[in-house]
């Protein structure tokens, strides 16, 4: 059994048939060919599937496909605008926030998400707010110094 | 220092595709016309296989194919090579199991693969994997070093009785014995290293795809070393010519040791893709990555430390135990042999050292090398040897490591242990760090924590590795069954921008950034003129890949020597155009210039000459500007270091918390000190993640109990602090570049000084030993059984 689900991705109009237990991140992957979006675990741990629900980060693989109808979905591909990127990715590179780059796209959606929360966040801040998201490679030092970085950016509207 | 040269913190190039989500992984690949397939595992630990029922499965909609052991074979592929032989004391060769890729008579771990299933979507082949059904007839197992070694253990395989795979010994056990007799003190230690799983964050993945037309196969793999993949399983295990057998592996999200070796679903989706006329494509979940990627550490140690009166080390003898897993992985034996004892000596000067390790076969994964490989276990040992033989001399563990540090001096110096180290300076590295970390001010700041209910604990450790793996002859020599050089290709384009083909992989590494810079600084060219190709066999010439931090110290160095023909070759024609002699033209920021005049030529221009020759000493050399240089290392390299981290223990809840953390790394030259910062901020992580919050836990049958990511406790952002990180430089004498390789001194440095901070935190409450990982409740039956 399939079923059509219709949903807003990076601010384009998108349908796909699936089925009923497909994962919302194995639409965006598999189907809607979108794969900055990733997969790191199977318990929802490790965060590298994060994107942004009706302005929400959420972990996508814990989340049915079937579930985003009609909703407004953003991924680390819609997160550039223009060609220029957006100043928490500028942030990310110029503070070395990434090594692998395989957890980067959720480390940038969930800070996204923080600083739409929290303008200003401490380093404490910040580190309890990466609670779901796993960095094997950068010992997230740089990760906190690029939030801190990317928010200030983002207050002073560079 | 040029801006994108040597020495300077340029920003990744690759980081682009990163933050954009335009990273290509395996997982992100698709062919057309594909198949997924799902792996059967055992869920037991050890049983006979009575029978495959694949009925059921093979009636799903969807499901093209249920293959199995048997069809393995009847194909003709072989099993999976190990590519280190190790010899016991006897003279005798290690055992040696058959390792086949899809097993046909008996499973030997949890998650042994016996099937796949191939289906049109994941989905249909995760279901139907689930309908095959497998007749498994329990055999006893052995789920650990300790019940395998048992007197009476039952075995996992009947060629190795008692389990062991091999009784290997290194150094001079009557020179040690003899130490020990005159010895006026001695201290003794019972060491476990606990067992880990690599989790880098990316599982890994594989696409074989085979072209009938041609009769080429391709395989995409999450490997750190694809021409040793294409080498290991095209010539020994499914006899496919390395012309027909092209190894890709794209950007890679992190391996750490755990995707070096040539697993078993490489070879069956290569060959299933040939066998269905389809594209297979398979990744692994997390759950099954604990259960199928090799595992690392897993030693059970005794130790003992001989010193005279005035705390000065005399001799060392180590017993080792080392889990091997149920089969010997790519490089599994070397890994508790020639990467961990020749270690023993540390930065000292201990004149007589006898280790034995036996090999121990158990149901287990396989175990292999994860960050360090054999380096951590033997700096872990040491370093908790020391801390305790200070205390049982009376000494400072500053002093104590001061007393007996190899000095300046001694270089190169000879251990009782096969290596020859060429440089360093041990206490140089310990003053930066006892600095840097306000060490004389530890008492006040105890003060302070006792003040809030705190025990505050200090520990220090001053490791030692060697790096930059290593001459061929000599890793030959100790059983290494390949070449451990590297290849570089530098193809300078006709309109100057140019293009390196590296044989080092970079899976975080960050070599399309440093290798650029090293290309900028020979050549003059821009940084972003610069492109580095790495990861497939059907572009770069050749290579061994990145492991045992070895990219800039063998594969920095291919490439600079074959930059330095380029630049031969350059001057040569620069000579031509500027009808002067090679001898006196100078090439130095982009231009060649005839010595002493201002007559001068771009690089740039150069280049042109050399693809349209119009101009040009055809008579004395080819056209073209593209120079491959291969390299063979003198010797290791060896970083060392000294860590010293501050904790706070909670005496009420037995948790642990790091609340400073000091890195004082000797790496040699550094290239991009940006990116080696990072380096050493993630292995210290994954350092205190080893000391503080991992363990890999079987139960007596076998059953993993830590097998997911809510089981095994990964370091968190609020798991760590800010680390203060600085660097003393003494260049590694024999590579040009003078670099020593930085990527696992975290790995080795961290979990001494932390275990020897959590100690020291409980020292005055009589514990004198903790068991990593130190969780609370380890740490409170600690105290708790101090006290009674």
């Amino acid at each position: 059994m399939s079923i059509t689900v219709s949903l807003t991705l990076n601010g384009e109009a998108v349908s796909a048939e699936v089925e009923p237990r497909m994962l919302l991140v194995q639409l965006i992957r598999d189907k809607l060919s979108k794969t900055g979006t990733h997969v790191g675990c199977d318990t929802s741990q490790c965060g590298a599937c994060v994107v942004h629900v009706d302005g929400r980060s959420i972990k996508s693989c814990t989340m049915l496909a079937v579930q985003a109808e009609g909703a407004d979905v953003t991924t680390i591909e819609g997160v550039a605008r223009d060609g220029e990127l957006h100043p928490m990715q500028a942030a990310f590179r110029e503070h070395h926030g990434l090594q692998c780059g395989y957890c980067t796209p959720g480390m940038i959606m969930s800070a996204l998400d923080l600083v739409k929360h929290n303008p200003d966040p401490d380093d404490g801040e910040i580190r309890e707010w990466l609670e779901g998201n796993l960095c094997r490679c950068t010992g997230y030092q740089n990760i906190v110094r690029a939030i801190r970085a990317g928010a200030e950016s983002m207050r002073s509207g560079k | 220092m040029t801006a994108t040269g040597m020495g300077a913190a340029v920003r990744r190039k690759e980081d682009h595709r990163f933050i954009t989500g335009a990273g290509q992984f395996v997982d992100d690949i698709n062919r057309p016309n594909q198949l997924y397939a799902c792996f059967v595992r055992s869920p037991v630990a050890h049983a006979r296989i009575a029978g495959i029922d694949a009925s059921a499965a093979l009636e799903v909609a969807g499901v093209v194919a249920v293959l199995t052991g048997a069809d393995l074979a009847a194909d003709g592929m072989g099993g999976l090579p190990c590519g280190w032989g190790i010899h016991s004391k006897d003279g005798s060769p290690m055992v040696e199991p058959a390792h086949p890729p899809l097993v046909t008579d008996a499973v030997k771990h949890v998650g042994d693969q016996v099937a796949v299933v191939l289906a049109e979507t994941r989905a249909i082949a995760r279901d139907a994997a689930e309908m095959v059904e497998v007749d498994y007839e329990d055999l006893p197992v052995v789920a650990g070093i300790e019940a395998a070694t048992a007197e009476g253990a039952s075995e996992v395989w009947d060629e190795a009785p008692g389990n062991i795979c091999f009784d290997w010994e290194i150094g001079d056990r009557d020179a040690t014995e003899a130490a020990f007799a005159k010895a006026a003190q001695v201290a003794k230690i019972d060491i476990v290293n606990n067992r880990l799983v690599a989790n880098a964050m990316e599982p890994r993945a594989a696409i074989g795809e085979y072209d009938a037309g041609r009769d080429e196969h391709t395989l995409y793999t999450t490997s750190q070393n694809p021409h040793v993949i294409r080498l290991l399983m095209g010539a020994f295990v499914m006899g496919i010519p390395e012309h027909k057998l092209r190894v890709i592996a794209p950007d890679v999200g992190g391996g750490f040791g755990s995707k070096i070796f040539h697993y078993a679903e490489e070879v069956v989706v290569t060959w299933a893709a040939k066998r269905v006329g389809r594209p297979v494509k398979w990744t692994a979940d997390r759950s099954e990555s604990f259960i199928s990627d090799a595992h690392g550490r897993d030693h059970i140690t005794h130790a003992e430390l001989a010193m005279d009166d005035d705390g000065r080390f005399l001799g060392l003898r180590v017993s080792t135990r080392a889990n091997l897993g149920a089969y010997l992985s790519t490089f599994g034996p070397s890994v508790p042999t020639y990467l961990y004892a020749t270690l023993l000596a540390g930065t000292y000067k201990t004149p007589a050292i006898y280790a034995e390790v036996k090999g121990v076969f158990t149901n287990t994964v396989p175990v292999d090398a994860y960050r360090g490989a054999g380096r951590p276990e033997a700096s872990y040992l040491l370093e908790r040897l020391v801390d305790r033989a200070a205390r049982v001399a009376g000494l400072d563990p500053i002093e104590i490591r001061r007393r007996n540090f190899i000095k300046p001096e001694d270089f190169p110096y000879q251990t009782p242990v096969a290596l020859e180290y060429d440089t360093g300076d041990y206490d140089a590295s310990m003053d930066k760090a006892l600095e840097l970390a306000d060490y004389d001010n530890f008492e006040k700041r105890k003060a302070e924590s006792a003040a809030r209910g705190k025990l505050r604990g200090v520990g220090i450790s001053t490791y030692i590795e060697a790096c930059g793996i290593a001459p061929s002859n000599v890793a030959g020599a100790l059983g290494a069954r390949a070449g451990l050089y590297e290849a570089g290709t530098v193809r300078v384009n006709p309109t100057g921008s140019v293009t390196v083909l590296t044989g080092s992989h970079s899976h975080g590494q960050g070599h399309e950034t440093t290798f650029a810079q090293l290309v900028s600084e020979a050549l003059g060219v821009d940084f972003d003129a610069v492109d580095i190709v790495h990861g497939d066999t059907g572009k770069v010439p050749f290579g061994m890949g990145t492991y045992g931090s070895r990219s800039a110290a063998v594969g920095g160095v291919a490439l600079v020597n074959a930059l330095e023909k380029i630049r031969t070759k350059a001057k040569k024609i620069a000579a031509h155009l500027l009808e002067a002699s090679a001898d006196d033209i100078e090439f130095k920021d982009g231009k060649l210039t005839v010595s002493g005049t201002d007559r001068s030529v771009a690089f740039g221009d150069v280049a042109l000459a050399a693809y349209v020759p119009h101009n040009y000493p055809l008579d004395e050399l080819e056209p073209g500007l593209e120079e491959t240089a291969f390299y063979d290392p003198k010797n290791f390299t060896f970083p060392a270091g000294c860590h010293i981290c501050e904790v706070e223990v909670d005496p009420e809840t037995g948790v642990v918390d790091v609340v400073s953390f000091t890195a004082a790394d000797d790496f040699g030259r550094v290239i991009n000190p940006m990116i080696v910062e990072g380096q050493v901020h993630g292995g210290v992580v994954q350092g205190i993640g080893q000391a503080l919050y991992e363990n890999c836990i079987y139960d007596e049958s076998g059953q993993l109990m830590s097998g997911s990511l809510m089981d095994y406790c990964l370091p968190k952002a609020d798991s760590v602090p800010d680390f203060a990180v600085t660097t003393n430089v003494t260049p590694c004498t024999h590579n040009v570049l003078g670099v020593k390789g930085c990527g696992e001194a975290g790995a080795i440095g961290a979990p001494p000084a932390v275990i020897n901070a959590v100690v020291n935190a409980l020292v005055d409450l009589g514990v004198d030993d903790l068991p990593m990982p130190a969780t609370p409740q380890t740490v409170w039956k600690a105290m708790q059984a101090a006290a009674n």
